[in-house]
């Protein structure tokens, strides 16, 4: 019936639920009512594309982006988009924010008592390269704590925000740490069923791209929605 | 193939910091043709409590019907310099407010025209996941015939559709309700 090729359903299990009442805030701001379930077409397989013109130049460095070094200690964080079908995610969007070293917010809102770092902005974004590679130099963001629950701390995160070719694409997300022990008790990170996806927010250490005397590298891999064969393409599998 | 696309994660309350520099809140830009629209609302939680923190995404066809994407196959105009994409936050209020034009009709997949609308994507703090809908026009024949808006019962296809201001042409309403009587309906897309 439709010919446009549709972006897959997530996997089970691997998205969280709107509603997830330990992160108290979701109990207000949830839906109630089923989502509509609705087939794709031309509107949500397109969406905005980006290219050099939307990036400022460095913009990959948080390190750099006043006069001195923010406070703590540098990392590389770099990675590699590629949608379910393996295919690198080019000369997409990539946006990033993150807290400071301390754990504070360059915001009004972060009213915390750790301190502002006058070098320290945490916002950066870039392209993905045309094997879909990408890569942020940063400082390594400090845990914080926030008024979820008594006693609720944040484990170490940096926001993600990536578009990939369509509007079905969009994805938000956290890139964690190996080894915080603040994710067993975090209802955001513990907001999904499956384990095995809950860990793939979690960056690995890299040894690769860790540099001697300067930064260590933390690998993040990305992977957005993917498609079910075009009638087309199907037609020529064997 | 064993590759799953990762999970989503709430934008949180600090959003701004990474999505400010690409805030847009005029779609179309000066030059782009078709008939100017504003389209201002609110956002509500459950309480009826306005939603201070909440950003909203928007892409949409031209007034010719035709997206700025290569998978627009379409034979129809491009208009030089239109996007389409938006990106606008709630203020303090929890009121957003964005100009655009008002879309041409784009092909659904069967042949037929869909009515003009335009797609939202709307994250906040307290949402772990992004929610998706679509804003239609009032008064718009293709409505009752568009494969989309058809999907959703009757009694709440309203929360879909723009309240013209009847004291200033061309200026809509439009309310996002996440919760309660008048709650939005959002698409499983």
């Amino acid at each position: 019936m439709s010919d446009i090729a549709q972006y897959r359903e997530f996997w089970p299990g691997t998205q969280p639920n709107y509603l997830h009442a330990p992160y108290v805030s979701s109990v207000r701001r949830s839906p109630t009512k089923p989502l509509v379930r609705a087939p794709h077409t031309l509107s949500e397989v397109t969406g905005p594309s980006w290219g050099v013109k939307d990036i400022v130049p460095g913009a990959y460095d948080l390190t750099k982006q006043h006069g001195g070094s923010p406070i703590g200690p540098r990392i590389v964080v770099s990675g590699r988009v590629t949608d379910e079908n393996g295919r690198p995610q080019t000369h997409t969007l990539v946006e990033i924010w993150q807290a400071n070293a301390a754990g504070r917010y360059l915001h009004r809102n972060d009213q915390g008592s750790a301190p502002l770092d006058p070098n320290f902005t945490g916002e950066g974004h870039t392209l993905t390269d045309e094997h879909g590679d990408y890569r942020f130099v940063t400082i390594r963001p400090g845990e914080y704590p926030w008024g979820n629950h008594h006693n609720a701390w944040r484990p170490a995160h940096i926001h993600f925000s990536l578009f990939g070719p369509a509007f079905a694409t969009r994805l938000v997300t956290q890139m964690y740490f190996p080894g915080d022990p603040l994710l067993a008790y975090d209802p955001i990170f513990n907001c999904t069923a499956d384990e095995d996806a809950r860990n793939r927010l979690i960056s690995q250490f890299d040894w690769a791209t860790t540099l001697p005397g300067e930064s260590l590298g933390y690998r993040f891999d990305i992977v957005l929605r993917g498609r079910d064969p075009t009638p087309m393409e199907n037609a020529h599998k064997d | 193939m064993d590759v799953r696309a990762s999970t989503w994660q709430t934008v949180g309350p600090f959003f701004s910091i990474g999505m400010k520099p690409r805030y847009v809140t005029d779609i179309a830009g000066p030059n782009a043709a078709g008939q100017r629209v504003v389209i201002a609302g609110r956002v509500f939680d459950g309480d009826q409590a306005a939603i201070p923190d909440a950003v909203l995404e928007i892409w949409q066809a031209n007034a010719y019907g035709k997206y700025a994407h290569a998978e627009d196959t379409q034979a129809k105009r491009l208009d030089p310099g239109f996007l389409g994409h938006g990106r606008i936050p709630t203020d303090n209020d929890g009121c957003f407010e964005f100009t655009t034009i008002k879309p041409g009709s784009v092909s659904a997949p069967d042949g037929r025209p869909q009515a003009p609308h335009l797609l939202v994507g709307v994250m906040m703090r307290g949402l772990l996941r992004r929610l998706t809908t679509r804003i239609y026009f009032p008064d718009e024949t293709l409505n009752e015939r568009d494969e989309i808006l058809q999907l959703v019962e009757p009694a709440r296809r309203k929360t879909l559709l723009l309240t013209a201001d009847a004291d200033h042409a061309g200026h809509f309403r439009w309310d996002i309700h996440m919760q309660g009587e008048a709650e939005t309906v959002f698409f499983d897309f």
